[in-house]
């Protein structure tokens, strides 16, 4: 969701939305009267302000979190997962990252979360879900020798990779998800928004549970 | 090498992490709500009148507002938000004149809409203590035009700033120029309301 005061640029497109609002608004209400110029504002208030806040701002503002970006050489991945957090496949990757050089590993598990439940704040269940997957992520990292740390982000995972850059100065963002057809993440596109959002590299690693449950257990 | 995760004891959880925004972005955000608050308590005092007083007519006879010469401030009020934009986008391109060169012009879009206001007042023939109509008419416009004052200040501020080679690239480096260009940008949006609900409506 959209925050017309986040940056100078949002402000500006948020101009630009309510200008487009009341100057239908004030149309409206020249051609017939005050009355139905509030209608033209309750009709449309919603439906302006639905597509402005539900649509992904175009601009990228890397620099908002670009000045904690420190210069100490350490190569810094943020990984972004929740159901895949624990696959091997995932891991295998990271690994692999993590060894090609001295580098840090930030694991971030959005707390999925139900509409109704976002909504009323009931976030704990979710929380406490994706901590107990990251946590099982992150042992298994450190027996691979991984220098890594993790955390329960936003249930948005565009918002958790936004939150997290805040903090943690990332270099590339790898982000797991399940194999088109049964991932959520997929149908929404959070791979190509956040390509369009982060001025980062962005690796997507497909994890298949089934599959490696199912070599697991062959093996 | 090492691997733990961020949890926490016994104390509270840690906070969303959404909720950590820059102090002085946090600063600008509260204190818009907290105008937003006042500019509705100001809007529900105009409509009250405009609904409850029982006038045939808006404005009541035999009282007139100048449209004409109002859409003409609105026309600059709005193309200064598309200058503010210039400069905010010239310094994140390292371009230190387009950002001089727009908030100079903002800076002086800003100044003929609160000159060209005081002229309005001068010669629109009613007064604040003229009935409810005239009373809210001031309020709200008079309203704005305090915050038209002090975006110009803040303005004025990044203005000299930035002539005297402050500011960069890096959003660390240009919030003094980002702060007032959002601070704008709301007083922008505040005058399309006002405009629209009392002088078009």
């Amino acid at each position: 969701m959209r925050n017309p005061v986040r940056t100078e640029a949002e402000a500006f497109s948020f101009v630009i939305a309510v200008l487009a609002l009341f100057l239908a608004v004030a149309l409206v209400g020249i051609l017939l009267n005050g009355w139905a110029a509030l209608v033209a504002f309750v009709v449309l208030a919603p439906i302006i302000g639905y597509r402005y806040f539900r649509s992904d701002p175009k601009v990228v503002e890397p620099a908002v979190w670009d000045r904690s970006r420190d210069a100490d050489g350490r190569h810094r991945i943020l990984v972004v997962a929740n159901e895949t957090v624990a696959g091997r496949s995932l891991r295998d990757e990271v690994v692999r990252r993590a060894h090609e050089g001295d580098a840090e590993v930030l694991v971030v598990t959005p707390a999925l979360n139900t509409r109704i439940r976002h909504w009323t704040s009931d976030e704990d269940t979710a929380r406490t879900a994706a901590q107990i997957r990251l946590d099982e992520s992150l042992a298994a990292l450190s027996k691979d020798g991984i220098d890594a740390r993790g955390t329960v982000g936003d249930d948005d995972p565009i918002q958790a990779i936004e939150d997290s850059l805040r903090m943690f100065p990332a270099d590339e963002i790898v982000v797991s998800t399940h194999p088109p057809g049964r991932s959520n993440w997929l149908e929404h596109g959070i791979v190509e928004r956040a390509s369009e959002r982060f001025d980062l590299p962005i690796t997507h690693v497909v994890v298949d549970l089934e599959a490696e449950a199912e070599t697991s257990r062959t093996a | 090498m090492s691997a733990h995760a961020e949890t926490h004891g016994a104390h509270p959880p840690v906070a969303n992490r959404s909720s950590r925004v820059d102090s002085r972005l946090l600063g600008i955000y509260l204190f818009i709500a907290s105008e937003v608050m006042l500019f509705g308590s100001f809007f529900s005092a105009y409509f009250f009148a405009r609904v409850a007083v029982p006038h045939e007519e808006w404005p009541p006879h035999p009282y007139e507002l100048p449209v004409y010469l109002a859409l003409l401030n609105t026309i600059i009020l709005v193309s200064s938000s598309f200058t503010m934009h210039w400069a905010l986008q010239s310094i994140k391109r390292n371009n230190r004149a387009g950002l001089i060169a727009g908030l100079a012009i903002t800076f002086g879009l800003g100044l003929t809409f609160l000159l060209i206001q005081a002229r309005e007042y001068t010669r629109i023939g009613f007064s604040p203590h003229d009935l409810a109509f005239g009373t809210t008419f001031f309020g709200l416009t008079g309203l704005h035009g305090c915050h038209v004052f002090l975006g110009l200040t803040l303005l004025g501020i990044a203005l000299v700033r930035s002539i005297r080679g402050h500011y960069g690239p890096s959003a660390h480096d240009h919030l003094g120029v980002e702060i007032p260009g959002i601070y704008w940008h709301f007083v922008d949006v505040m005058w399309i309301v006002v405009y629209t609900t009392v002088y078009v409506i």
